[in-house]
């Protein structure tokens, strides 16, 4: 029978039935960080149970450590810290920590090790687990209490999904990137609107991305609701995949990473990028967005008594008018990081819009590579001095930081961010702080200009 | 558990994420206590701690709601299970909505929260009523899968597996190391190289 490719990795991965009609699956690899696995470990501990593959799972730390230093930045953040390196101890798990040469934020830096292959299951206390599709695995975000279930038994009771795929066509103009074309998709589909699915990504838009872009696509189908976002291998996987520390080390061949031609979706959605502008969110859920050359909704466009609610609050707590334009809206901080949008490649599109250019009185901007490598990198390439020159503050030490503020980098009421995050959430970047989700391009050319500007403007001129 | 009944409070909003549900300031803790204040906080509570009189939990009628009837997509976002510890820890039992994000869904489960799943129209129909008579009691019912408000019921949708584990109350982990046989049969069918070994 045709099957999906998320079907194959199930398949693969089934160890049995369980009585409820849920399905025990094998983790081939498992990821912490600091705040999602203290109580799974205590959990373990109070019912006497040791890990079972020690060598399985790898804990970084990137939450809540501070990007300034490389130490936490004060006495909780440090317990965090410090209680996960014990429980690593305790149980003989690697940990990449504050020092290490490896550290950075676990879904930019489990690619960059090589320890995805297309064909694994990988589970990670953290929803933008989907990542790891963008390589063909099958990447699962789970709770504190599966993490100890994992630790204890390398499995998951699991709960098969339904497949969507969603396919992207259209010629793409020029200055539009992989955030852009997930961004369309989530205006499009809806926030939520994946519930219940494993999504796969397909089509020539898809197929043509490169493997980071792949990746921030893959990264932020969580948004939709997706508990597991793919995209078929192909030989852009392969090369990925080659010269990295874990290379060679596994091979899940045992299928063809593919969906088969005959397979059948429980739904099908086509997306048309033909023409799409860069967007920005406007709201405060990822699905509220525009494109730059695009006016606000109104009020009357919003349907039922419900919408119209959830939009009045939005506008109200962006401080925003309904039908005004988005370009020219000012801004107080401009932030590139975060598992969507800090890889080399990000910082490299960002460093082109920001030659020679300087960061407008006013705006404060960080940039944060996505890993201790990545910084390496950038450096060797002459991009740090490229984002020193504009006014960026280039952070010394990775981590999440500002994509969720919870470490020293915290926005203030009413501040206003273009930011190349995933979450515009009202609170997600400080108490009252407004969010603009945006591409690395598009948060530097805000930089500079102090507000929110179409980026090919600068590109393009 | 098998059945919640009491006070249902509101909460209409579409796409309430666990950021709002469970600010971050309250993740810094290496435990799963004392995370009931944090519920909602920012919504719940103004900058000096005192309490926002119009939110719906603040009200007379729907404090200490141990139900809450909420707007689409409910917990989207993090996955961070101290929404959960929290929601289950300021006494909230069960909640009834039209979908919830998966992370949220399964973090419920494994706490004892019942997530009621109705249609659309059946959801508005009791947000009328609990909206034009506050502080009702509302009744669900996980064995029957029937929600109950005066003489007004509705049947619920919950998966067998979910109604299961919320019957049965067991521990997950330790019922799965039962069937350790069957993970070791799949283990030794593996290929050497299809492990991952972690350089430390």
């Amino acid at each position: 029978m045709a099957r999906t490719l998320y079907d194959k990795l199930l398949d693969t991965h089934k160890i049995c039935d369980l009585p409820d009609g849920d399905i025990l699956v094998y983790v081939d690899f498992h990821i912490m960080n600091e705040y999602t696995s203290p109580q799974a470990f205590s959990g373990l501990g109070s019912k006497g149970l040791s890990v079972r593959q020690p060598e399985a799972h790898l804990a970084i730390v990137d939450h809540v450590n501070s990007t300034q230093i490389d130490e936490a930045p004060d006495p909780v953040s440090k317990l965090l810290i410090d209680n996960l390196e014990a429980n690593c101890e305790k149980h003989q798990i690697a940990c990449y920590g504050l020092k290490d040469p490896r550290q950075g934020i676990e879904h930019v830096v489990v690619p960059e090790q090589g320890i995805v292959a297309p064909g694994m299951l990988i589970a990670c206390g953290d929803s933008h687990t989907t990542t790891y599709g963008a390589l063909g695995a099958l990447g699962f975000g789970i709770g504190t209490s599966e993490v100890e279930h994992v630790l204890a038994t390398q499995t998951l009771r699991y709960q098969k999904l339904k497949n969507m795929r969603i396919n992207v066509a259209g010629q793409l103009s020029a200055g539009i990137t992989a955030k852009d074309i997930i961004m369309h998709v989530i205006r499009k589909v809806g926030a939520g609107a994946a519930n219940g699915y494993a999504v796969e990504f397909a089509g020539q838009v898809i197929e043509q991305l490169d493997m980071a872009g792949r990746m921030t696509v893959c990264n932020m189908a969580v948004e939709l609701g997706a508990r597991a976002a793919l995209i078929e291998a192909d030989q852009k996987t392969l090369s990925a995949m080659e010269g990295k520390a874990h290379s060679g080390r596994c091979a899940f061949d045992k299928e063809i990473w593919q969906t088969d031609i005959q397979a059948v979706f429980d739904r099908e959605v086509y997306i048309d990028c033909k023409d799409i502008e860069p967007l920005v969110t406007w709201g405060i859920s990822p699905d509220q967005a525009v494109a730059i050359g695009e006016k606000l909704p109104v009020l009357e466009q919003m349907v039922t008594d419900k919408q119209q609610s959830d939009f009045t609050r939005a506008m109200e707590y962006m401080g925003l008018a309904p039908g005004q334009s988005i370009v020219n809206v000012p801004i107080d901080m401009a932030f590139i990081g975060s598992c969507t949008n800090s890889r080399i490649d990000d910082l490299r599109a960002a460093a082109e819009v920001l030659r020679g250019k300087r960061v407008a009185s006013g705006v404060v901007a960080t940039v944060i590579p996505g890993s201790a490598s990545t910084k390496v990198q950038a450096e060797l390439e002459g991009i740090d001095q490229v984002f020193i020159d504009a006014g960026f503050d280039w952070r010394p030490q990775s981590g999440c930081s500002m994509c969720l503020a919870m470490n020293d980098d915290i926005a203030e009421n009413r501040e206003r961010i273009a930011s190349s995050t995933n979450r515009n959430f009202e609170g997600r970047q400080g108490r009252g702080a407004r969010t603009h989700l945006m591409s690395p391009a598009m948060v530097a050319a805000a930089a500079v200009a102090g507000k929110i500007v179409d980026v090919r403007l600068f590109t393009q001129a | 558990m098998e059945q919640v009944t009491g006070v249902a409070a509101p909460m209409p909003q579409h796409n309430v994420d666990t950021d709002i549900i469970m600010p971050k300031r309250f993740l810094r803790t290496i435990t799963r206590e004392g995370l009931a204040d944090g519920v909602f906080a920012d919504l719940r509570f103004k900058e000096d701690g005192s309490e926002k009189p119009d939110f719906v939990l603040n009200q007379p009628s729907w404090r200490g709601a141990s139900v809450l009837v909420v707007g689409d997509n409910f917990g989207c976002g993090s996955s961070r299970e101290h929404a959960v510890w929290g929601l289950r820890q300021l006494g909230v039992e069960a909640i009834i909505g039209t979908g919830y994000a998966g992370i949220f869904f399964d973090n419920a489960r494994k706490n004892g929260l019942a997530l009621a799943i109705l249609e659309e129209s059946q959801r508005d129909e009791l947000l009328a009523k609990i909206n034009a008579n506050p502080g009702a009691q509302v009744s669900v019912d996980v064995v029957a899968k029937m929600i109950t408000i005066g003489d007004w019921k509705v049947a619920f949708q919950m998966d067998k597996a979910t109604r299961q584990a919320l019957l049965d109350d067991r521990d997950d982990t330790l019922d799965t190391l039962k069937l350790l046989a069957e993970i070791q049969t799949y283990e030794s069918a593996l290929p050497d190289n299809s492990c991952v070994k972690i350089i430390k």
